[in-house]
């Protein structure tokens, strides 16, 4: 594998006043023009740790235990966060969950595109103004000199998510975050905007991390897979891999909980229980405790966590799952 | 914007007569004859009866309300009963007077608390914060008699930087006016920098919170332009609606501070007004103050207009 535009090791963080990891051993390798997605269900650590890559995180609420961040050879440690300010909205931008209240309601649409221009091209109001009309074309916003000077209030939900993905891509990031872009969309403008960000992405080359809890999302736009449970990567794999051969328990339970168009009508198998919460982790595998596979030694002892940039990797100690199964038999 | 503002303005219409009628009907209703204390010892009939009519005072209320309001349409207040000026020119002479401490305290209420508010959102739960919520506190439980005479005491008194009391009309000599006015302004305006900093505190941590304050960050905006042009922009709306609501509060306010540092304000023209029973005045200066306060929320009303887009035309 050639090296990769943006690698992350190891990366752990903990809230203020917890003594246990939101997100542990975090590791990925995210290369030009790919998109990895990382999966899991709500309150799995997925956002956080977006926002933590941004710097986003305020410092004051959160202990980093680790992580270092190799960026386009560059190599710096997460809680660098002088390191981080200078890339955010330059070299790395993000799109988030909630396109209605993600814009700034007092300012009009241009101005704001034109701010993150200004702010880092170091450039003049006029050129700045110049490149968010640009920025609008480019995302398909009809009529983009009229919106220019339009305010968000006046756009519908999947127009704002357009403003918000120009706005991120104005300074032609190398790396876009985006974290749940489509949740809070129709599921027709959803298709939309995920092929507008696949568009760009082929363009402009960069990578992009989609954050998102849809497997139908990430069966069409990844190149890799990080499964995320209770702040860890379970299983980490290229888009194949994971769909064709998961292995990790909670993995497969994710994919058997998804409705089939073509197969046999049966009832949706769910992941009984709920995801412990921090401070109540077992200190062994933290799925251990819903874990329809778990053996004595999985509440005692952690897995290794998967490496990002190989292959198909599995936090479990009984994986592949044909171990389990002859266990089971 | 216009048509918005001119129905605001429709609609104070009958607010202001209602408050008419309200400050009419309750002067009646209070207890003391104005005719007796003018005719003295003796209370001659004649002379009360003379006066009763020379007022006009035997016509029926409505009657009396209506000749009232028919004067205040033409800008005539009546007259004083006590010292036989217009009431008009009492409230010229005096009202300026008022009016410029009001904007000293608002000005500094606002130089104050806003960024004290601001100061101690950003740096919630460190000791910025907490000393600005214990000075505040203070601010606002504080009376303002007992910090006026401190003041005069420390700052006129022992030091000799500020004149104790007094008034200089700013024509007359601009530094001089505004220097005696400096200790009676701050006494007046700080409960109201205490309020505004709880407040601007308070709609600051709600809009920090926001997504478009992270979306502001997220390009990576210097921090200051995310709290001062993102973050402040969105938490003024509650500020100036506070700031119009307080004005009354100002006013009010102005009574007290005007007797403690003698300033021949609205204030003491309103004590002893309604002291002597003295209708004519107090009704004018409550009429006034009325006009005043709804003029200053269609002012806020209109300031939303610039501040929230979602207002304006669609």
């Amino acid at each position: 594998m050639t090296t990769p535009l943006l690698a992350v090791e190891d990366l752990s963080f903990r809230f203020r006043g917890h003594d246990q990891d939101v997100v542990q051993n975090l590791s990925f390798a995210l290369g030009r023009n790919e998109t990895l997605c990382i999966v899991g269900e709500s309150g799995c650590g997925k956002s956080v740790t977006a926002l933590a890559l941004m710097g986003l995180l305020p410092s004051d609420a959160v202990r980093f235990g680790g992580g270092r961040v190799t960026f386009d050879g560059d190599s710096y440690g997460i809680e660098d966060a002088g390191r981080i300010a200078s890339m955010r909205g330059d070299r790395m931008a993000m799109i988030f969950q909630e396109p209605m209240t993600s814009l700034n309601p007092a300012f009009r649409i241009g101005d704001q595109i034109a701010e993150a221009v200004e702010r880092h091209r170091r450039c003049g109001t006029e050129a700045a103004r110049a490149r968010a009309l640009e920025m609008l074309r480019r995302v398909g916003i009809p009529a983009p000199e009229q919106r220019l000077d339009e305010y968000p209030h006046q756009l519908s939900g999947g127009m704002r998510q357009r403003v918000m993905i120009a706005m991120a891509l104005a300074n032609d990031p190398e790396v876009l975050i985006a974290d749940e872009p489509t949740t809070a969309l129709d599921v027709t403008v959803q298709a939309q905007i995920l092929d507008l960000i696949a568009e760009l992405q082929t363009e402009t080359g960069m990578g992009t991390i989609m954050i998102t809890h849809d497997l139908g999302v990430v069966a069409e736009i990844a190149t890799n897979v990080a499964v995320m449970y209770a702040g860890q990567v379970v299983e980490y794999g290229s888009v194949q891999a994971i769909f064709d051969d998961p292995q990790h328990p909670y993995t497969i339970g994710l994919m058997s909980s998804v409705p089939s168009l073509t197969g046999p009508h049966r009832r949706l198998s769910t992941v009984p229980g709920t995801v412990p919460s921090i401070g109540q982790m077992p200190p062994g595998c933290r799925f251990s405790s819903r874990c329809p596979f778990a053996a004595p030694i999985c509440a005692e002892r952690p897995p290794l966590a998967p490496i990002g940039g190989a292959d198909h990797q599995v936090a479990c100690h009984f994986a592949p799952l044909e171990t389990m199964q002859e266990r089971r038999a | 914007m216009l048509s918005f503002l001119l129905r605001r303005i429709v609609i104070a219409i009958p607010t202001v007569i209602l408050i008419s009628i309200f400050v009419f009907g309750l002067q009646k209703l209070l207890p003391g004859d104005p005719i007796l204390a003018m005719a003295g010892e003796e209370r001659d009939p004649e002379v009360i009866e003379f006066l009763r009519e020379k007022y006009r005072l035997n016509d029926p209320i409505p009657v009396q309300y209506l000749n009232w309001i028919k004067g205040v349409l033409t800008g005539d207040l009546g007259i004083s009963l006590r010292t036989n000026q217009p009431v008009t020119e009492l409230i010229g002479e005096k009202l300026p007077v008022t009016i410029q401490l009001a904007v000293m305290a608002l000005i500094f209420a606002l130089v104050i608390g806003i960024p004290a508010g601001i100061l101690s959102a950003v740096k919630k739960g460190t000791v910025t914060d907490y000393i600005a919520n214990v000075v505040a506190l203070s601010g606002l439980s504080i009376p303002n008699f007992w910090l006026g005479i401190m003041l005069i005491l420390l700052v006129a008194v022992k030091w000799r930087l500020l004149p104790a009391s007094g008034y200089v009309p700013l024509s007359e000599d601009f530094s001089r006016s505004i220097t005696t006015m400096i200790m009676p302004a701050f006494v007046l305006g700080t409960a109201l920098a205490a309020t505004l900093m709880r407040h601007t505190r308070s709609a600051m941590l709600g809009v920090l919170k926001s997504d478009y304050v992270r979306t502001a960050r997220a390009k990576g905006l210097a921090e200051r332009r995310v709290i001062l042009k993102h973050a402040f922009r969105n938490a003024l709306t509650p500020i100036v609606t506070l700031t119009a609501l307080l004005f009354g509060e100002l006013v009010a306010g102005a009574v007290l501070t005007e007797q403690i540092f003698t300033i021949p304000g609205f204030g003491k023209l309103v004590v002893d007004a309604v002291f002597n029973r003295d209708y004519a005045v107090v009704q004018g200066i409550v009429l006034v103050t009325a006009v005043g306060f709804i003029v200053m929320n269609i002012l806020a009303d209109a300031a939303y207009f610039v501040l929230n887009p979602r207002l304006r035309k669609q």
